[in-house]
């Protein structure tokens, strides 16, 4: 086996060592009922070029070489080259969680740089080391929000990513936590501000709403944090778009933000791993889920860094921890942090135009179920969503998200995503399928 | 070192009264225990507390520990300048980092807890 | 003498908003091939933002170099031994970097057509079936992103079980040896935990036990091995005495390095367990994530299973969304798949056999080292251990020299330090786990080094406490840095 570093001699010279006769001795002390007395059943140990030929030929299986209209939570943005180049670096690929702050300085100075980013973008004060993804980052927002309000409820748009609101409620389940839902206008697709007053009481400790949307329409943030605060409320607000934010208005008058950076640099790579956020005012910082990093200095008068804040988590507070979160997504955190280095103040806002100019191209090519603003996603109508998709599959595109799936009302309707890696013709070809043609 | 006309606790705080008003804070000896404070979380005004239970903790880089209320009342004050400062606890236990005013629901509940000189007796115990 | 390393000069480098001046750039996009849109007129002028301050703006070698030279302040398994106990900081091959890189697999989109997914749900099977088998348990959920997200879906399918009887219980049953996640778990899942405390020799006590499990109890979270590397010999006992009174046990999978390929969790009664694919199965730690959490369960918990289930339809894979017992989603889309392409990696490149010698190598590794230490540290528990070992600083702190300053000498000697003051049961603990994929040389270096540091603190206690000394950085005001938190640069 490669990977084992030892020669017959080495093995029987340390068996010796320890006094032992053979290998079965290493396991002497487990009773004989337990022992597997067969070999595992997993074929034999294969070769490099075996192993890569065998995902070669899963990779085939799959789209390959397809153009695609899918966003929904997970874009198809361009990786730029040093991305891969950063995270294939043994120091950052095969360290641990920086607890060693004085042979760690490389991870802990990237977290630090992430958490700084991250506020700067969301208009937050402090940020965490990142969270698993996205659609678990919101129980632990909503979790933070009770913890900060001492109340149970939370109020969820309809517009949130549906595989978040689903995770949320089966955290909700265990933790009695009471979730209301508030609708989308039928015409503008924009939340229902007025069916969130209505949602929202004395016991609601947060508000849920992500922006741009689901349907890819964006907020008024504004609006539904002083209906939260009216109550005494906290505003929870939710990205699944981080390139949105090269161009919207930070949500400033959240009080939580989280979201997930799958569009920065993170392939996406059939759902995972990427990475989420979370970010909030200072005066939270203490009920934050997770990692944080903090700049000190060492003996010398050095700067330095350090995990810090640590009493709140689950190796120090044990049950009473923050969360249970123990991992964060370092490594993918740092694609995201390579790819916010590259685009940097300048690029982030003109790829950020670009995805707006792509989709209203492709917009303008369709008929949009609402009417309000959107950035990069957009729900169309026109010939039936199966039918679309069918014809656009036979010019290798993959089209749009059928949304009857989540939304049985909407089930004529397509979320359609334009990235600027989305061709013209192709667009073209989308229109001409929503035509029928 | 311990004032006199303070009360202590076997948790190792200390309380002092003013009428139904009683100030708390943790002793000497447990700020020496816990080592560099490095945040107080304490109770906010109206909250209730019970004697024996806990009603907030302090944290050194590595470690939590629970603050236990000597008796039972209702938070009528918290000391803000803990959480920017919280190096007092290690500086000034007994004066300027006090934690709590709680209005007593049962003034006579202090006389239960240790003297200075009974307090004193159990810490040469535990050496 | 230190004969691993010498000092070596590394260079400083400046934070990246330190660095930037405007109109530096590393990007260039594509030509806009559709006419451009004007952002407030589309989005409404309030919707539109000023730029953001503060950020980057750096050239593409400036970019490099920070990155690169950062990396070089950290230390890692390329470099040389990471014992860390419990945390299974094993060699990462590199084919499982090349492979999840794989074009079809890593920009597979989550909600392209299942026609279109058939190659990655084919090794999401295929890593199902190999942790059956591994594991002996009868079905796997591959959802959970990490070891403690593991650890909650275990507990939630406890509950949806019990609940389905009739009674979820309220308290969940903790050896106090266990890892903070499981405590920190219990809660998150809205049970209450109960700490029993184990016996002389680091193991789980019966007689506690048959004492505390009653009606109110929904499950024990054990680990095992334990964090000691105890194997618990009564498992079987355990989990008769839980069972007979219609509780659980759930096994927490940290330590399955030990066990893989001589003995299987699901032979031994273990209901519910977690696997932490980064620890055992090797797919990098990458500074701290991401990790990957599959839970394997006795055909009894099936049915509570996460969202969506991997299914076989005809001659094709499916998701099947049609289970009305299941506990809902854990997470958005279908897991880390990611990581489960290098954990299959990891299992194709061994095999079985494979396995099973990296199981044996990594317990011979653990024994060796505890052998040619005893002389040198105090080891509290004497039972026979499996993959990790675990020392105290007795003998050391007699000196006034405690286990996390021979932790920092242990940097100035090459390596990084082992897992310090955990288990909490130990006082003062060393807890080191070596794993397979250390040669023997390596290891005698590390001995050396730690019988060494032994001496130094009999002779010059001072150099050892104020280590490390060959490092970039010396010692971190961690005291300063939790009472005035910095958690972003500012101008």
């Amino acid at each position: 086996m490669r990977y084992l570093p030892k020669s017959e001699a080495d093995r029987r010279e340390m068996l010796a060592a320890c006094g032992l006769e053979s290998v079965e001795g290493l396991y002497a002390s487990l009773p004989e009922d337990v022992l597997l007395k067969r070999p595992l059943a997993i074929e034999p140990g294969k070769s490099e070029y075996e192993i890569t030929r065998y995902f070669r030929e899963r990779g085939e299986a799959n789209a390959n070489g397809y153009a695609s209209f899918l966003g929904a939570g997970a874009y198809h943005h361009y990786r730029p080259v040093l991305v891969d180049v950063v995270v294939s670096r043994g120091e950052f690929l095969t360290s641990y969680t920086p607890y060693q702050a004085e042979i760690s300085q490389g991870t802990l100075t990237t977290i630090f740089e992430f958490q700084t980013m991250i506020c700067q973008l969301t208009g937050m004060e402090v940020a965490n080391a990142s969270m698993y993804d996205g659609s678990t980052a919101t129980p632990e927002a909503a979790q933070m929000a009770r913890r900060i309000t001492r109340r149970d409820g939370v109020a969820v748009a309809r517009t949130l990513h549906p595989e978040y609101r689903a995770v949320l409620e089966t955290y909700a389940r265990s933790q009695g936590m009471k979730i209301a839902e508030f609708g989308y206008d039928a015409g503008s697709g924009a939340s229902d501000l007025e069916d969130l007053e209505r949602k929202v009481d004395k016991d609601t400790a947060a508000v849920i709403l992500q922006t741009p949307s689901f349907f890819g329409m964006v907020e008024d943030v504004k609006q539904a944090a002083a209906i939260a605060r009216r109550q005494g409320a906290l505003l929870v607000v939710v990205f699944t778009e981080a390139v949105s934010l090269g161009l919207l208005a930070p949500p400033e008058d959240a009080d939580i933000v989280i979201g997930e950076l799958q569009s920065f640099a993170i392939p996406p790579s059939y759902g995972g791993p990427y990475a989420g956020i979370i970010a909030t005012k200072e005066k939270h910082m203490r009920q934050l889920p997770g990692r944080l990093v903090g700049q000190t200095t060492d003996s010398r008068g050095n700067r330095a860094f350090c995990l810090t804040l640590s009493t709140r988590e689950q190796h120090i507070r044990r049950e009473k921890a923050t969360s249970n979160i123990c991992t964060n997504q370092a490594l993918i955190a740092l694609m995201a942090t390579v790819f916010m280095t590259v685009y940097g103040k300048q690029g982030l806002r003109e790829l950020a135009e670009q995805n707006l100019a792509k989709a209203h191209y492709l917009a303008g090519l369709a008929r949009r179920r609402f009417s309000g603003p959107f950035f990069n996603e957009f729900v169309a109508v026109g010939a039936p969503p199966g039918e679309v998709n069918r014809r656009l599959l036979e010019r290798r595109i993959v089209g749009g998200l059928p949304l009857g799936r989540f939304y049985p009302e909407l089930d004529d309707c397509l979320l359609l995503c334009a990235t600027e890696m989305s061709r013209r013709e192709d667009m073209d070809a989308v229109g001409e399928a929503l035509r029928g043609r | 070192m311990y004032p006199d006309n303070y009360r202590y606790s076997k948790e190792h705080e200390w309380i002092v009264v003013d009428g139904e008003i009683a100030t708390i804070g943790i002793t000497d000896y447990a700020q020496q225990e816990l080592g560099d404070i490095v945040y107080v979380d304490l109770p906010r005004p109206g909250d209730s507390v019970a004697a024996g239970k806990s009603m907030g903790s302090v944290e050194s880089v590595k470690a939590v520990s629970d603050v236990y209320s000597p008796v039972t009342g209702e938070v009528v004050e918290s000391n803000a300048a803990l959480t920017d400062s919280p190096e007092k606890v290690n500086q000034d236990p007994h004066g300027e980092a006090w934690m709590v005013k709680v209005k007593l629901f049962a003034p006579d509940e202090v006389n239960s807890l240790m003297t200075v000189a009974d307090y004193k007796e159990y810490l040469a115990g535990k050496e | 003498m230190i004969r691993k390393v010498r000092s070596h000069v590394s260079q400083n480098e400046s934070l990246l908003f330190e660095l930037s001046a405007p109109g530096k750039v590393a990007y260039q996009l594509p030509e806009l091939d559709v006419p451009p849109v004007d952002a407030a007129a589309a989005l409404g002028a309030a919707n539109v933002r000023d730029e953001v301050a503060g950020f980057p703006e750096v050239s593409e070698v400036e970019a490099i170099r920070h990155f690169t030279r950062l990396s070089t302040h950290n230390y890692a398994i390329d470099y040389g031994m990471y014992p860390l106990g419990s945390c299974t900081m094993k060699y990462n091959p590199r084919i499982n970097e090349a492979v999840a890189r794989t074009e079809g697999l890593a920009w597979a989109h989550p909600y392209q057509p299942e026609a279109l997914s058939q190659g990655a749900m084919d090794v999401l099977a295929k890593v199902e079936d190999a942790l059956v088998e591994i594991t002996g348990m009868d079905a796997v959920t591959l959802q959970p992103a990490a070891g403690a997200h593991g650890e909650l879906t275990g507990l939630l399918l406890i509950r949806a079980a019990l609940e389905a009887q009739g009674n979820p219980r309220q308290t969940v049953l903790i050896p106090d040896s266990a890892h903070g996640t499981n405590p920190a778990t219990v809660t998150t899942a809205g049970y209450v935990v109960r700490n029993i405390a184990s016996n002389d020799r680091g193991m789980v006590d019966l007689a506690a036990l048959e004492r505390d499990v009653d009606e109110n109890v929904a499950a024990l979270m054990v680990t095992n091995p334990n964090t000691l590397g105890v194997f618990e010999g009564n498992i079987t006992r355990i989990c008769e005495i839980l069972h007979a009174r219609g509780a659980m046990v759930y096994m927490d999978g940290a330590n399955m390095n030990a066990l893989t390929g001589i003995t299987r969790p699901g032979d031994f009664g273990v209901d519910v367990m977690h696997l932490n694919l980064h620890k055992t199965f090797s797919t990098p730690h990458g500074g701290g994530g991401p990790g990957a959490g599959p839970v394997a369960v006795k055909k009894r918990l099936e049915p509570f299973l996460p969202l969506p289930r991997l299914r076989r339809a005809a001659e094709a894979w499916t998701w099947d969304y049609d289970r009305p017992q299941s506990i809902g989603r854990v997470r958005a889309f279908y897991g880390n798949f990611g990581v489960l392409v290098r954990a299959l990696a990891y299992i194709m490149a061994h095999g079985g056999e494979g396995l099973r010698r990296a199981t044996l190598d990594a317990i011979l590794n653990a024994n060796y080292i505890r052998k040619k230490l005893e002389p040198y540290y105090d080891l509290p528990h004497k039972a026979p251990v499996m993959h990790e070992c675990v020392f105290s600083d007795d003998r050391q702190s007699a000196r006034g020299v405690r286990t996390g300053d021979i932790a920092k000498r242990l940097i100035d000697y090459g390596f990084h330090p082992y897992t310090v003051s955990f288990p909490l049961i130990v006082h003062g603990a060393l807890m080191i786990e070596p794993t397979e994929t250390e040669s023997k040389q390596e290891i005698d270096l590390f001995v050396d080094a730690l019988i060494s540091i032994a001496k130094e603190v009999e002779e010059d206690p001072e150099l050892v406490k104020a280590a490390p000394h060959n490092t970039r950085v010396s010692r971190i005001d961690e005291v300063t840095a939790a009472r005035k938190p910095i958690l972003r640069w500012r101008p």
